[in-house]
């Protein structure tokens, strides 16, 4: 892996070798394009390169009797513990059927927090007395560690999947409604005017000008809103669950299997990661009148 | 009956240290239906405040702004405003953006997006329908500004600095335009500028605002004859003459704004 740029650069060299004639292109024989490609698959080399030296040390130090994984773990323990719990299947039944549940938690909680965070968000951003009213309130409520809500959650919902919603939904809330409220409020005046004057309704301005305009702001706390969600659905089942990852994880733990907690680990981390591409496709499609320089993540990449 | 009328009128602004700030004072100011009212004066005498009370979006603090007799209460439709910012929806595809008005106004979608096509012909942008705003340049954003305000027909159009921040070249083919297109529909227009050229080029009357707070100074009528095309007029011996005798007006006001920034400037170093 770490060797494919000089693997490239020789494929470059035989290639310019096969056109004497043109000498000159040489230097730029690579279009731009072929460029970015060869360095995005170099890019991706080291990455996966940099994960295998720290699977491999951790191993090793396994191995040496350095790391004890009674305590930490081991790569071939998870690996071990994954294989299972997909070919054979966890103390809870399949392996499928616990990323359901949990999956379910998040997304309703994630969807219903999201939903009731914009219209709270962008009604107090455009009625000055709601938020005149509500905002002490909803700064309080902010300031509280609301993850402790999920006992009570638990105790009054009870082990179902109902408690996990709820927690998840109460702590996508905030992040959503105060994106959404500064998006409301940060609206370009000269818009509103325009939209007004143009004959548009009170209703028709925050449906045309207020919402697009905020969804600037929205869309970037969605990103982190859905790892809340899964925190959420998660820690509702380590509380108390029939079913679910974390309850997987939880009896892991119970059972001092630390490569169960990791193997759980991984999974809630494919999730995470495969809901952040979802929500990179809907805000690169919801945001597609933007210049396209300020939200792609091409200067990174 | 005028089409527009301001009365004496007076806009004063709090401001942030708690004092008020008065923009314009005892204005009085008639604009005819179908005539063509440009206003100059110098940086912040209140010539966009003008406009606003105009339109509905600002009152007056004192006196009485007039739209076809009727006192303003309130954002009338049927004024027409282009604003000196982009103000067309950046979310919104051309096409969309001039059916905005028609929309609200009732009109079914497909009625809309007909009169929209049909305005975008008139303002040149045909073939640019599905675009967004920020994928054309200034002076196209200006033409579907442009639509988007006249397509509802209105009979009075308030343009705050509309062509201010174009290039020069595009700024004269876009006055020609201007004109041409308010002949085939005849509003009467209150054009906000700081460029007395681009004032005399346009308008049937040129107004001169005081070094703010703002009031009339002096009223020109501009008898150049129409159509005019603005990239030439300038070179008529008329307009040259007028030139003179209105800059002979304006040079005292804008020599007195230009101390007051420079004395603050000072103030503040």
């Amino acid at each position: 892996m770490i060797d494919t740029p000089t693997q490239d650069d020789q494929a470059a060299t035989t290639v310019a070798a096969q056109f004497p004639p043109e000498p000159a292109a040489t230097p730029i024989a690579a279009s731009p394009r072929t460029r970015a490609n060869r360095r995005r698959a170099v890019l991706a080399g080291a990455r996966l390169a940099i994960v295998v030296v720290l699977l491999v040390t951790w191993q090793l130090l396994v191995n040496a009797k350095v790391v004890d994984p009674f305590f930490w773990g081991e790569p071939t323990g998870v690996w071990a513990d994954l294989y299972d719990w997909v070919t054979v299947g966890t103390s809870q039944g399949s392996l499928g059927d616990q990323i359901l549940v949990t999956l379910e938690e998040a997304v309703l909680g994630f969807v219903i927090g999201s939903i009731l965070g914009v219209v709270c968000g962008i009604a107090l951003g455009r009625v000055r007395l709601l938020s005149e009213l509500f905002a002490p309130f909803l700064k309080a409520a902010n300031s509280i560690p609301r993850i402790i809500l999920g006992s009570i959650f638990t105790v009054a919902f009870g082990f179902g999947i109902q408690s996990k919603v709820i927690l998840a939904v109460v702590l996508v809330f905030f992040g959503v409604f105060f994106n959404a409220f500064q998006g409301a409020r940060e609206v370009d005046r000269n818009l509103v005017a325009n939209a007004r004057l143009l004959g548009a309704s009170r209703w028709q301005v925050t449906r045309d000008v207020v919402l697009p305009s905020a969804f600037t702001w929205i869309l970037a706390s969605l990103h982190i809103s859905f790892g809340f969600a899964l925190i959420g659905a998660l820690v509702g089942e380590i509380l108390g669950a029939n079913q679910g990852l974390g309850l997987l994880i939880r009896s892991s733990q119970n059972n001092f299997d630390m490569d169960g907690v990791l193997a759980g680990m991984v999974l809630v981390a494919v999730i995470a990661l495969t809901a952040e591409g979802l929500i990179s496709l809907l805000e690169r499609r919801l945001l597609r009148w933007r210049p396209p320089q300020t939200h792609g993540g091409a200067a990174v990449e | 009956m005028a089409a527009i009328e301001l009365r004496n009128v007076t806009k004063k602004f709090a401001t942030a240290d708690g004092g008020t700030y008065t923009a314009i004072e005892d204005l009085s100011l008639t604009v005819e239906e179908g005539q063509f009212c440009a206003v100059v004066g110098p940086t912040g005498c209140g010539k966009s405040t003008t406009l606003t009370l105009v339109s509905g979006l600002e009152q007056p603090s004192r006196g009485e702004a007039l739209v076809h007799g009727e006192p303003v209460r309130g954002i009338d439709t049927s004024t027409g405003f282009v604003f000196q910012q982009d103000a067309v929806f950046p979310w919104r595809s051309v096409v969309d953006n001039v059916a905005a008005g028609p929309l609200y106004r009732g009109h079914s979608r497909s009625e809309a997006l007909k009169l929209a096509r049909e305005w975008l012909r008139r303002v040149g942008l045909s073939g640019f329908e599905d675009r967004y705003p920020h994928q054309l340049s200034g002076g196209m954003r200006k033409r579907v500004a442009l639509a988007q305000s006249l397509i509802n027909q209105p009979r009075i159009l308030l343009m705050d600095e509309p062509f201010s921040a174009l290039d020069v070249q595009t700024r004269s083919i876009m006055s020609t335009e201007l004109l041409h297109l308010w002949d085939q529909t005849k509003p009467a227009v209150v054009f906000v500028t700081h460029d007395l050229e681009e004032a005399i080029a346009l308008a049937d009357k040129v107004v001169v605002i005081t070094a703010g707070p703002g009031t009339v100074k002096a009223e020109f009528e501009i008898d150049l004859p129409r159509p005019r095309v603005v990239q030439e007029i300038r070179f008529d011996p008329r307009f040259t003459r007028l030139y003179e005798q209105i800059w002979e007006a304006l040079r005292a006001e804008v020599a007195e704004a230009y101390a007051r920034t420079t004395r603050l400037a000072e103030v503040a170093s």
